[in-house]
């Protein structure tokens, strides 16, 4: 039956899936070092979901007021709740200001201080001298700063002349008997082709799976495909219990209202007109991090202190910090509130709801970009020929919840420490093993299984079943037996996947089958982050257990791999926290108690 | 006097009407255009008739509902749902626009969707952007410099920061490019409002040392000069962008260093 597919061969040094700037980055770093390098994505790169982020991009430049990267790391750490690796997160601090200067001289627009300086504003949980003062430290072109950066990483790859695939879709990793990975197929939708991508090193950068909620900042196309295709290779995800809710979501619509805006003075409120934040987070109040702030939100409105007809949201103020301040900065957050929640920001607040926004666990990798996973007692085995970059990666620099402005900063620094790990390993044009012909049949085989698909479950209904599932049972509070009621729930969700319906059989732009594909994604990322969180018996970052409310740093300061087995069972083990540096400029910073 | 006929197969037929269900009390009927690659068909208008009172306040919401309850086999393009990535453009009740940020309110009566206007159309709602795409690279747009760059950022003034305002929000989406009839005519030569936006974006860029370069690959009567300021591109910008206006600074550049 596979016969029946004719694969379109291609030999590349490295193949990156994904076009959001971690991809891009990467992309555009081995064209640069002299890799062949394709890039396959699924929307066209300025598409990606990396376009949405606003706030800005965390770097201790220092332009408003003395910085440190010691102290971003620092706030890193205690943002992550101690569940990040000490060593990635150094990496990654240090390698931020760098990172930064160079976005500035590839063109990113940012804003300006009167120097002429980058503009840096104040976001939750960056702090200067260790907790005690607040940092600008947030890089940002107006609130599109992922807009800017995203567009300008695209103009750099157009730069490089790298190679795209566009609206590609890919279906699968090639795995050999080793355990290594060889390469990808994925389906062109604009030609109805199947490709085989051979490839040195095959790059995951597909984003995160927001999706698997019913109310997500998330874009349609979050939808973990890196996550489900690292599942189905029959290896383990990390960490995937910690999903981030961001405090200002439109109430309704979901969409993003940046932490900026608190960043530039705007506060919240309940139906009492009180500035809540206050009474959770004395120091840091309205910019304490985004758990903590979701969380108190939360307790306001379950306590009967929401705002609304159904008092089930909070009010996000602005109005205070007067036009042009609004206009100059927050242009995009203006445009978004009169539009989907039909407000004028300069003039009334606007509503807002925690709203699920990043996942921290992904794909277990090293600083390199490397995948790793434990294997014969080795914590740190790296996967041949697979690596992980962006919100599909756990590296994990963000532990069990990430600070706002970080993402943009992790996307560019592992983009480019990928890039940089290929050509120290790769030999440009050395010749591929051998193609394992049962791992691209089995794909095939999937593939036209579902493409075929003639059971009675459509998949919007499915997809929908799965999201109200994630949104009542695994929220910014959870219980065990909630969370075992959202267990079998999703495995019925799972049983009704066997006999899923697809009505296009067309292999041409079939969006019914790509959505089938990518429900099949989020339903294993669904499962293993669900599974894992049951069995995390403690309160870390944007893991709140009511029944178990504390953090217990001796039984579970420890990484969580699951495994996805045949039945949506799930196998679980763990991996051990780097609880050292990368260098000796800087301590490890041992766990305290988290306040804000 | 020369006749002129269209293809036989741009003759657009009418499809399938699907209604709502007895009951239901505010309905609207929204007509889209269908084209199938696979049938050799030619393509067609499909009505359905959505309930509004289950349905959120935008036109992706109706077509999201469309495909997700009634016809899974309707493509179109969606991503962020919330303006910023470009997917969603269409030809929406006569003008192009992101289906994400147009409410359905704002449309009087029946709803008519069609793609992007005088791009071959892959599928359904799906247009073959490729050329578009092209024409953006052609522009060369990255940041060019001989001066090698400082250790720490460029300094721009908070003035020549502003200077960019109205330009790099642009999202390439097409509306603009699709809806000027200078550009139906002439798409192979003539660049467009969106890309010409795109290229005045780095002329006029305070970091950017190559703008006589760029002025000269722009000299040109198709490139640049079939631009007729007809405005539609300014009329129909999703982002309240103005392309046309940076037409003209660029001719306004053309016409001062002579």
């Amino acid at each position: 039956m596979s016969n029946a597919y004719q694969l379109i061969e291609h030999n590349y040094d490295v193949v990156v899936v994904g076009a959001g700037g971690a991809g891009l980055r990467a992309t555009f770093g081995m064209a640069q070092k002299g890799l062949k390098t394709a890039c396959l994505t699924k929307v066209f790169p300025t598409r990606s979901h990396t376009v949405a982020a606003q706030g800005g991009m965390s770097a201790a430049l220092g332009n408003m007021g003395q910085d440190l990267w010691q102290w971003h790391m620092y706030d890193t750490v205690k943002g992550s709740d101690w569940l990040g690796d000490q060593d990635a997160i150094e990496y990654m601090c240090r390698e931020a200001m760098p990172a930064v200067i160079e976005l500035e001289h590839y063109g990113v627009p940012f804003s300006r201080t009167e120097e002429g300086k980058i503009y840096q504003r104040p976001f939750g949980g960056m702090t200067t001298n260790y907790g005690e003062g607040t940092a600008q430290r947030t890089c940002a072109a107006a609130d599109r700063t992922g807009h800017a950066i995203l567009h300008t990483l695209y103009q750099q790859a157009l730069r490089h002349n790298a190679e795209f695939f566009i609206e590609y879709f890919a279906l699968d990793l090639i795995m050999d008997d080793s355990g290594a990975c060889r390469g990808v197929i994925a389906w062109n939708l604009a030609e109805g082709t199947l490709h085989l991508f051979r490839a040195h090193q095959t790059v995951l950068a597909t984003g995160g799976y927001g999706r698997a909620y019913f109310s997500a900042t998330s874009a349609h196309t979050c939808t973990g495909d890196g996550n489900g295709m690292v599942l189905r290779a029959g290896l383990p995800l990390q960490d995937m219990e910690f999903t981030q809710f961001h405090p200002t979501g439109i109430y309704g619509s979901g969409c993003l209202m940046t932490e900026g805006c608190r960043g530039e003075g705007g506060y919240l409120t309940n139906s009492n007109g009180d500035r809540f934040m206050e009474r959770y987070a004395p120091n840091a109040k309205d910019l304490a991090s985004r758990d903590v702030v979701s969380r108190s939100m939360t307790i306001e409105i379950r306590e009967g202190r929401g705002v609304g007809e159904h008092k089930d949201h909070i009010y996000l103020h602005l109005e205070h910090l007067g036009a042009d301040v609004i206009n100059e900065r927050l242009p995009g957050i203006a445009e978004t509130a009169r539009i989907f929640a039909g407000v004028d920001v300069t003039k009334e607040p606007a509503p807002v709801l925690p709203t699920v926004h990043y996942n921290m666990g992904g794909i277990p990798t090293n600083y390199h970009g490397e995948v790793v996973i434990l294997k014969d007692g080795n914590p740190d085995y790296v996967i041949p020929g697979l690596m992980a970059i962006g919100e599909a990666a756990c590296v994990s620099v963000h532990g069990a919840n990430r600070l706002g402005s970080n993402s943009l900063l992790d996307i560019v620094v592992f983009g480019r420490a990928a890039a940089n790990r290929c050509a120290a390993s790769i030999k440009p044009n050395s010749a591929h093993s051998a193609t394992p012909q049962p791992a691209v049949d089995k794909i095939l085989a999937r593939f036209d299984g579902l493409r075929n698909a003639k059971g009675e479950n459509p998949t919007a209904g499915l997809r929908m079943r799965m999201q109200r599932t994630m949104q009542n049972h695994a929220a910014v509070f959870r219980t065990g037996d909630s969370m075992a009621e959202g267990i079998k729930l999703l495995e019925d969700v799972h049983d009704g996947f066997e006999h899923i319906a697809v009505s296009d059989r067309s292999l041409i732009w079939n969006s019914d089958l790509v959505e089938t594909l990518e429900l099949d994604n989020l339903l294993g990322c669904a499962m293993v982050s669900i599974k894992s969180a049951i069995n995390r018996p403690e309160s870390r970052g944007a893991h709140a257990r009511e029944d178990y409310p504390d953090r217990n740093d001796e039984g579970w300061m420890k990484h969580t791999l699951a495994w996805l087995g045949p039945n949506s069972a799930v196998t679980i083990d763990y991996r051990p926290v780097h609880t050292y540096t990368l260098t000796n400029e800087v301590d490890y910073i041992p766990p305290k108690k988290r306040t804000y | 006097m020369a006749q002129f006929n269209l293809p036989p197969n741009s003759i657009i037929g009418t499809g399938k009407t699907y209604y709502a269900g007895a009951g239901t009390k505010n309905v609207r009927r929204f007509q889209i255009y269908r084209w199938d690659p696979d049938t050799g068909e030619n393509p067609r208008m499909d009505a359905y008739e959505v309930d509004l009172a289950a349905c959120g306040p935008m036109i992706l919401d109706a077509l999201l509902k469309i495909k997700n309850e009634v016809d899974p086999g309707l493509a179109f393009r969606r991503s962020c749902r919330e303006g910023v990535c470009g997917s969603c453009a269409m030809n929406i009740d006569g003008t192009n626009t992101l289906a994400c940020t147009k409410a359905i309110d704002d449309v009087a009566g029946e709803v008519t969707i069609y793609p992007l206007p005088h791009q071959a159309v892959v599928k359904d709602l799906v247009p073959d952007l490729t050329h578009f795409y092209a024409q953006y690279a052609s522009i060369k747009p990255w940041l060019q410099s001989a001066t090698p760059p400082p250790e720490r950022e460029r300094l721009q003034s908070k003035e020549d920061r502003a200077k960019l305002d109205g330009l790099y929000e642009c999202i390439l989406c097409a509306c603009c490019s699709t809806s000027c009839p200078s550009y139906w005519w002439n798409s192979e030569r003539y660049l467009g409002p969106s890309v010409l936006l795109q290229a005045y974006r780095w002329i006029v860029d305070s970091r950017d040392e190559f703008t006589g370069e760029r002025l000269d690959d722009l000299e040109d009567p198709f490139r640049l000069y079939r631009c007729h300021t007809i405005m539609n591109c300014t009329k129909t910008c999703p982002k309240s962008l103005n392309p046309a206006k940076a037409i003209a600074e660029i001719k306004k550049l053309m016409v001062e260093r002579r």
